[in-house]
């Protein structure tokens, strides 16, 4: 065969056109954080739509948290089962988001274990977005929490007395602390070695957090040391916040100790986790 | 007298801890040239493939893709590359459609684009069949396929092959071969690396040879052949009892030593394309049947003897061990 056959000749095995041949470049466009991240975002939706034994954990705790609670604690701690959940579904929400916040630090810790963050890295995208469109793609998750919540708390005869604007506000800012305590959780994902050491830690931070707090029990029965934690601990602002949406109960300035606390999480712990991303190998 | 090389690297420098992984790598790629990067497992291949798309940076020495510095200009570099990796990296739970439109979607394609593009990849690496399961049910070739299309769904200029065909069986890889044949004939510039000689002979414009993190050897296919001593040929008799005969044969087609280098299997090296011609008809002229009859490049153990003087699994389990993480 000649060099000019050669040269003429077309892919012989039928497929179409060749794979790479030139065509016009991508052109740039406005906003590439917040487009790409969204993209990422729907590749974690897409991830969890196709795994929901993913969301067992959430689905199903708050559930068993609740019975538990309500029918075994609800007779000594409150008098009386009814009274004890409408006082505990608003802590058991905050406590299951908050505990679902600790996901996305292990999925992200398995994640970069796998070759996708060197395709992602390899990109001319911002290196932030695969970490923030994971983290907002987990919005999906605490939304799911929340009703499964409100679900079995409504089966079991929990009641909203204030109004439903306040109700979906007390959820969105639980939601919204979830969001901004979920870069803990990717901080230390990018920080250890083994997802299952990020379970550990993670647990290890949320747990006295939980207890810790007004979640289970009105915090004037601990003893005074522990209540000055308790008056830091953001989990209890969050839980006041809400039943003050919820119940009506007085909201004092715990909406803005939320908020105050989402914001301190997200300006310490975006930019370290951002680093360690940035940093990791 | 400028050549037009759209990867150079000088002096590359990477250290892990007490791991040198590379001590002051050179390479040079011209446009619309192969170059394969050959050596055995923890030379550093990984390493250098790793700096130059910007997945790294080195702790000394200077690389330009495109004409871009790696580091100064990390963002230009990455619309012009493609990275193919070791291990295939897709989204396991994505399908394979949903990987290259993701893709796209990232590189600015616009969504509809990103789609035409999508379809169009996975129908020329035949996936159009299996395009919306999703990938974690697809067979290793499959994977890799998708791998490397997502690696070519920005076009780029410059393809990062990462040991393409590590773990492949070998029609498959002969198939991924033809590919990267066909990304060359397009244009585009590929840096592979490989543990086999007989890749890079296939694949490459030029080849050079890695080990311990330093540049032992770069040449042409043929220049390197030439230096580790061309290829073996080897040949077994039906009859052991002839073994004798064929024995004389070999050593009229070849000057070289002729070795029993396996039971009843004899190896002679050859450096003229006329010899297993040649053997093939004396062999038939006295009557001798043959169930093997094979043509061998030398291997990468055989390469590294020559270039070093020992083996290059010798050290494997006492030195550095691939940095791929």
């Amino acid at each position: 065969m000649s060099t000019t056959t050669l040269d003429a000749q077309t892919p012989t095995s039928g497929r179409p056109s060749a794979p790479n041949a030139a065509a016009p470049r991508p052109t740039k466009r406005p906003f590439p954080l917040v487009r790409h991240s969204l993209a990422l975002a729907k590749r974690s939706l897409i991830k969890t739509w196709r795994t929901p034994e993913a969301l067992i954990d959430v689905t199903l705790q708050p559930i068993i948290f609740l019975v538990i609670f309500v029918y075994i604690f609800g007779g000594a701690v409150a008098g009386g089962t009814q009274e004890y959940l409408q006082f505990l579904l608003p802590g058991i929400l905050a406590q299951t988001i908050a505990q679902g916040a600790i996901a996305i630090g292990v999925n992200l810790n398995t994640d970069l274990e796998k070759g996708i963050f060197d395709r992602f890295r390899s990109l001319p995208i911002p290196r932030s977005a695969p970490l923030v469109g994971a983290v907002s793609g987990d919005v999906v998750r605490y939304v799911i929490v929340t009703v499964s919540t409100f679900a079995i708390g409504y089966i079991m005869g929990f009641r909203i007395t204030t109004d439903p604007l306040s109700a979906v506000a007390g959820c969105l800012l639980a939601i919204l602390f979830a969001l901004c305590l979920s870069w803990v959780s990717v901080f230390v994902g990018m920080k250890v070695r083994t997802s299952g050491a990020v379970q550990g830690i993670m647990f290890l931070v949320i747990m006295p957090l939980s207890f810790a707090s007004n979640v289970f029990v009105p915090t004037s029965s601990l003893p005074s040391w522990m209540q000055t934690f308790v008056a830091w601990n953001p989990l209890t602002h969050l839980v006041a916040s809400m039943r003050g949406l919820f119940l009506g109960t007085p909201l004092g300035n715990h909406v803005w100790w939320t908020l105050a606390w989402c914001v301190g999480l997200v300006v310490v712990f975006m930019p370290l986790a951002l680093r360690a991303y940035r940093k990791k190998v | 007298m400028t050549t037009d090389l759209v990867i150079e690297a000088e002096g590359l420098i990477k250290h892990f801890g007490e791991t040198k992984a590379l001590q002051g790598v050179d390479l040079s790629v011209a446009r619309g040239t192969v170059l394969g990067v050959l050596g055995p497992n923890g030379a550093g291949k990984t390493t250098a493939v790793r700096i130059l798309s910007t997945l790294l940076t080195p702790d000394g020495g200077h690389a330009r893709v495109g004409g871009f510095d790696v580091v100064k200009d990390a963002e230009r570099v990455r619309q012009t590359i493609g990275l193919t990796g070791q291990y295939a990296s897709v989204d396991e739970d994505l399908t394979g459609r949903q990987n290259l439109q993701l893709i796209g979607v990232l590189l600015d394609l616009g969504k509809a684009n990103a789609r035409t593009r999508a379809a169009e990849l996975l129908e020329w690496f035949d996936l159009t069949e299996a395009a919306d399961r999703p990938a974690k049910t697809y067979s290793g070739g499959m994977r890799r396929r998708l791998d490397l299309a997502a690696s070519l769904v920005g076009r780029p200029d410059v393809i990062f092959l990462d040991e393409p065909t590590t773990g492949l069986d070998p029609s498959k890889r002969e198939d991924m071969w033809n590919v990267v044949r066909s990304l060359v004939d397009d244009g585009s510039t590929v840096l592979l690396t490989t543990q086999y000689l007989e890749e890079a002979d296939a694949l490459a414009d030029e080849i050079t040879v890695i080990d311990h993190g330093r540049v032992i050897a770069h040449d042409t296919p043929d220049g390197l052949k030439r230096i580790v001593g061309g290829q073996t040929l080897e040949v077994r008799p039906s009859d052991v009892s002839r073994l004798e005969e064929t024995a004389t044969i070999l050593r009229q087609v070849s000057d070289g030593r002729t070795e029993e280098i396996r039971k009843g299997v004899l190896a002679v090296p050859v450096s003229d394309d006329q010899a297993m011609t040649a053997t093939v008809a004396r062999l038939a002229a006295a009557g001798i049947a043959v169930t093997e009859l094979s043509l061998h490049l030398p291997s990468l153990d055989e390469v590294f003897f020559t270039l070093t003087g020992r083996t290059a699994s010798e050290d494997d389990t006492t030195t550095t061990k691939e940095v791929a993480a």
